[in-house]
């Protein structure tokens, strides 16, 4: 498997981002030719984890977000969010539906739409330390009939 | 994003426009809580048509309408969702709380 691009920027953690977070990355994934649900699967996914940036791991802070992208010639594009933020103490229990660790209006679903949207998801986190979050995705290839 | 409300009798419907996410959706539930405390509707009907994005902020903003709508009987309608916010609300089980039209082609 092949890497053939990939890109990486990095963001303030403020909630404005969020809309050019998945922006950027669903332009990155359009050279996949996804479907629009494919595309939309992305930025879903991908305003899920830059959010838990903003909302979890600055919390009261700004911090700085890294976000890189890989497309391999089998047509999967991988995401990769990290923050060097306080980290989760329970990745398992964080990721389980409903659990929300703040409060006002969190629906607590941030990773049960990452793991429903993509194909597979990776967390690492350190207390103190940060979290990263690797989504993948495999866009089926769409062929054209010419003539 | 903006919110535009209108008011027929017990019904109070808010065309949600734009994208909502956490930045955007703490607009949204002010505009619509001004508009539900001051019309206290029987019927709450939230009009996706013309919203081109939602995460689960959004899940959020419906499920805190139907708290407060509950707390005093009134009943929480969805329509107009494109197929990715009804996949959101669908994943949500949002649907056990408020009566959802099948989402748009």
């Amino acid at each position: 498997m092949e890497i053939i691009n990939k890109f990486s920027m990095n963001i303030l953690s403020r909630s404005a981002n969020e809309g050019f977070a998945r922006a950027t990355v669903a332009a990155f994934a359009a050279q996949l030719d996804p479907t629009l649900e494919e595309i939309n699967d992305i930025k879903t996914a991908v305003s899920e984890a830059v959010t838990n940036c903003i909302v979890h791991a600055y919390r009261e802070s700004i911090g700085k977000i890294y976000i890189s992208g890989e497309i391999t010639d089998t047509n999967i594009i991988k995401i990769k969010i990290r923050d060097n933020g306080c980290g989760i103490e329970n990745v398992e229990k964080a990721m389980e539906p409903l659990y929300t660790t703040v409060g006002g209006e969190r629906a607590g679903l941030g990773f049960a739409v990452m793991q429903s949207f993509m194909d597979s998801i990776r967390v690492r986190s350190h207390v103190g330390k940060g979290t990263t979050i690797l989504l993948s995705k495999k866009i089926a290839p769409r062929y054209t009939v010419n003539g | 994003m903006s919110v535009d409300i209108s008011v027929n009798g017990e019904v109070t419907t808010a065309y949600l426009n734009g994208e909502i996410d956490h930045h955007t959706a703490a607009s949204i539930r002010n505009a619509i809580d001004n508009a539900a405390e001051l019309n206290m509707p029987a019927l709450l009907v939230l009009d996706f048509t013309r919203v081109s994005f939602m995460d689960s902020s959004g899940i959020g903003l419906v499920m805190g309408r139907y708290r407060n709508l509950s707390r005093r009987g009134g009943k929480l309608h969805i329509t107009g969702t494109s197929p990715q916010i009804y996949k959101v609300m669908k994943l949500s089980g949002i649907e056990k709380l408020a009566t959802i039209d099948e989402c748009k082609k």
